[in-house]
């Protein structure tokens, strides 16, 4: 009996046991999964939420998009001989520089869907969110339209009804002006949403929101102004090309823009160390800089770190052995760089009778100049990490000929001086030398001296700077000129060449279309800027138009807005022997095109807007074709 | 040693079921064809002018694309199909005939074997006539020039440029040459008897050799026509 008492009890147990309904047992919630309505009720998950879409705006240069992303457009060489092809191709194809991410599009409008519908905000959080989300969706616009032309505008999350038609979802692509438009629209329109308490130049604010607005309306002026010489570039629908018609009115959109910064978005040009070439070197490095307006932030030993100042480190001072000196600013570049009178003029490495010229020091060939020459490229002999570099292709005797080797750890016999000499720097110059100069020159923008950021574990947190007060300044400049008035555009130009140490300011006649295309490539070069200037201004296929450069071209006609450009040079230091000679001992410099060096850039006038994938053509037969492709 | 049957049989086994095809045929219909013009060939860039061949009817459609060579000629190794062949907007020395404002016409080939198609164009102008001699280390052209789009369409020459390479490459772009001397259109006065010349630097290796041809640009049009590569040994 007793027994029977206990399987009863036992059954019973087991029955009611199994009493749970199915629904409760089998919907079990995923606990790696967070639900949209648990994810938009705290304001923390929110902003992680948020932190993920900051992580995927695109960026042309970037510090953790590589060194390469700097490379490109003979403002520099690669030194590194698997990236040779930068140098040796002869065009770009017409799909670079293409972007299609219609994800990304599709979570900025779920996040921006999902944060106005939330009720456990506040409408204060509930603002600064949007509009966070509104700026890196109208970024990304942005981004597609300076590449692609005029794309979809979508703003809503759309929803597919598995019913086979796949029609309702295949949108052709807007106007280019429209894509514009949207841009500037939503610059105004969030502007006053972003909560002025936080100061995180990570985040999207205000001044950021204005700056996106003021670069995107001068690129669409710009665009309608100087479309005109291109008419093969423009589609009959507007996809591609914006009418003459509106470039006066983008211009004084993209003045009143730049010009609520300037009045009163209290930001101001960095200006914090006597030496004008370190103060501006420091600008990129001082995360506290006020001239910076929306950056993308790095922590050392916190997680976010990039390789930057590894790849291109000089040789000598690297922390890392052999992992340094990549990317080689151009001659062509540091050629574009002033006398401090205002007038260009090359590096003189000649006299008029056709003598080399002998220098102590090789600085002093550089000297006289606009200090952002040494705040952009580190110079031979130049300083970092208390260091100096050490760059020399080799030494030359007297009857010319000139004693090189492959590697500084390979001594040559010179006459006169001794056995086994060491005959070339141990940063360079050797072609072919990999991780070493090949121009003569290293990058100094962004190189970061802190201890053990050349390191590969450490990394280096230098910050990225997407959108900066000069630039500003320069966009004002720009849009004020087009618009008839230049001493207003003087004004603003002045400003940003005072702080790289020019004493005379530009008279209001020494304004001109030329002077403003080389501010802006002086002072803004390796910050993403060169492709979308030279496309904006057509003038992408003038100035690398497929032919090869000689050093006479290279040597003329610099601050000319139209010269060629499609081959990066070097200037090589070589020690001068010839014991008994008072020059001995001295430095000379040639201009060298690297053997590397064998393609030209040839810009394409199918270049011009990238292409459209096939695959994305074929699953939306609206979307139409680029121009010439 | 015994010899174990079985085993040899499985490896048989293994190697007859092995012999399924498991692929498919490689293309092997070859189209080709070269740009002319009333039977005249037309010269164009290296690799620059891109063509375009669809064939409708498999649900996606994307192009093959391909370029030109230097004389105009093409070749496309395929399948056997209906084929449509056109040529982007803008892209060419020439007109390419649209069935309305910004829709080009196609061509229609129907490729059942190796077939040769010459793609009938009609070029803003052609060299004519071209003579390419030595006179010293000099290379000397005399050529006329055919102003072959005289109505609305016409387009002034921008410039005419003289390439000298050492391989039988020759254009503008990059190393595809190694000498060029420029005329400017505005200074050219009658298209007929037009003689340029430009010196050949030392060649390292050396050779006794040479290769030129003369190239229009064309105001507002990208790519250049030009002549016949010739070969003129010094």
């Amino acid at each position: 009996m007793k027994k029977i008492s206990i399987i009863l009890m036992c059954a019973g147990l087991l029955i009611t046991g199994s009493c749970r309904k199915d629904s409760d047992f089998l919907e079990v919630p995923p606990k790696a999964v967070v639900d949209a309505n648990v994810a938009f009720s705290d304001p923390n998950l929110v902003l992680s939420i948020l932190g993920d879409l900051y992580n995927r705006y695109l960026d042309f240069s970037g510090l953790d998009n590589g060194w390469a992303s700097f490379v490109d457009f003979s403002e520099a060489f690669p030194s590194e001989n698997g990236s040779s092809y930068f140098v040796q191709r002869t065009g770009w194809g017409y799909g670079e520089w293409g972007t299609w991410d219609y994800t990304y599009i599709r979570e900025l409008n779920l996040f921006i869907q999902r944060a106005t519908a939330s009720t456990a905000l506040t409408d204060a959080e509930k603002n600064q969110f949007v509009a966070e989300g509104r700026f890196l969706r109208a970024s990304y616009y942005f981004e597609m339209v300076k590449r692609m032309g005029g794309v979809p505008l979508i703003t809503e999350p759309l929803d597919y009804d598995f019913s086979g038609n796949v029609a309702v979802l295949q949108k052709p692509r807007n106007k280019e002006s429209e894509i514009y438009d949207f841009v500037i629209s939503e610059a105004e329109a969030i502007k006053v949403l972003f909560n002025s308490g936080i100061n995180d130049k990570s985040r999207a604010s205000k001044g950021a929101a204005l700056a996106m607005e003021a670069r995107a309306a001068l690129y669409a002026a710009s665009i309608a102004k100087y479309g005109v010489t291109t008419p093969q570039v423009t589609l009959t629908g507007g996809e591609v090309g914006i009418p003459s018609s509106m470039a006066t009115g983008y211009y004084t959109k993209a003045l009143a823009a730049a010009q609520e910064i300037i009045t009163g978005g209290g930001y101001s040009l960095y200006k914090q160390l006597p030496d004008l070439s370190d103060n501006y070197a420091n600008l990129f490095l001082d995360k506290n800089s006020s001239e910076s307006i929306f950056v993308e932030d790095f922590k050392a030993n916190g997680g976010k770190t990039h390789g930057f100042t590894t790849n291109n480190q000089p040789f000598s001072i690297s922390d890392e052995g052999l992992d340094a000196g990549r990317l080689n600013p151009s001659l062509n570049l540091v050629e574009a760089y002033e006398m401090l009178n205002n007038t260009y003029a090359p590096i003189a490495t000649k006299t008029a009778g056709g003598d080399p010229i002998y220098y102590t020091d090789q600085l002093d060939a550089f000297a006289g100049r606009d200090a952002r020459l040494a705040g952009t490229v580190l110079l031979p002999n130049g300083l970092f990490k208390g260091k100096r570099t050490e760059v020399f292709a080799g030494y030359q005797l007297a009857d010319g000929s000139v004693i090189a080797s492959g590697d500084a750890t390979q001594t040559r016999d010179v006459p006169g001086l001794g056995t086994a000499i060491q005959v070339v720097g141990k940063d360079g110059i050797v072609n072919g030398g990999e991780y070493r100069t090949q121009t003569g020159f290293y990058v100094r923008k962004y190189l970061d001296p802190t201890v053990g950021s050349g390191r590969r574990g450490r990394g280096s947190d230098v910050n990225f700077i997407r959108y900066r007060y000069a630039e500003v300044l320069l966009n004002a400049a720009e849009a004020s000129f087009e618009l008839g008035d230049a001493a207003t555009a003087a004004g603003y130009i002045n400003q940003v060449r005072a702080r790289a140490g020019f004493t005379t300011p530009l008279t209001v006649g020494q304004i001109t279309f030329d002077r403003i295309v080389h501010e802006r490539r002086v002072e803004l070069v390796f910050e993403g800027h060169t492709l979308f200037d030279m496309k904006r201004w057509r003038l992408a296929n003038v100035v690398w138009d497929g032919n090869q450069m000689t050093v006479a071209d290279l040597v003329s006609n610099i601050g000319d807005a139209r010269k060629r450009n499609t081959q990066p040079f070097g200037l090589w230091p070589y020690k001068y022997f010839n014991p008994g000679n008072p020059n001995s001992g001295k430095w000379i410099f040639k201009e060298t095109k690297p053997a590397s060096v064998t393609g030209a850039n040839r810009f394409q006038l199918g270049n011009y807007y990238s292409q459209i994938g096939d695959g994305i053509i074929s699953a939306n037969p609206k979307i139409v074709r680029q121009p010439n492709q | 040693m015994k010899i174990k049957f079985h085993y040899i049989i499985i490896a048989l086994l293994f190697a007859a079921t092995g012999c399924k095809k498991d692929n498919y045929d490689a293309p092997s219909v070859k189209l080709s064809g070269h740009l002319v013009y009333q039977g005249e060939q037309v010269n164009v860039e290296f690799n620059q002018v891109p063509f375009q061949l669809y064939q409708p009817g498999f649900g996606l459609s994307g192009p093959i694309n391909g370029t030109f060579d230097q004389d105009g000629g093409y070749s496309v190794l395929t399948f056997a199909g209906n084929y449509k062949f056109t040529i982007s907007a803008n892209q060419g020395p020439f007109l390419w005939k649209e069935v309305s404002a910004g829709k080009r016409d196609t061509l229609a080939i129907n490729l059942t074997g190796n077939q040769t198609v010459d793609i009938e164009v009609m070029p803003f102008y052609l060299v004519r006539q071209p003579v390419f001699t030595k006179a010293g280390t000099n290379v000397n052209a005399t050529f006329n020039i055919a102003k072959i789009v005289t109505d609305a369409n016409a387009k002034n020459i921008e410039r005419v440029t003289l390439y000298v390479n050492k391989t039988q490459f020759v254009s503008g772009s990059g190393d595809y040459n190694i000498a060029q001397t420029s005329l400017d259109g505005a200074a050219l006065g009658s298209l007929t008897g037009i003689s340029m010349s430009v010196a050949v630097p030392t060649i390292v290796p050396t050779q006794n050799y040479v290769f030129a041809r003369v190239g229009i640009k064309i105001a507002g049009v990208e790519d250049m026509v030009f002549s016949p590569v010739a070969k003129v040994t010094f």
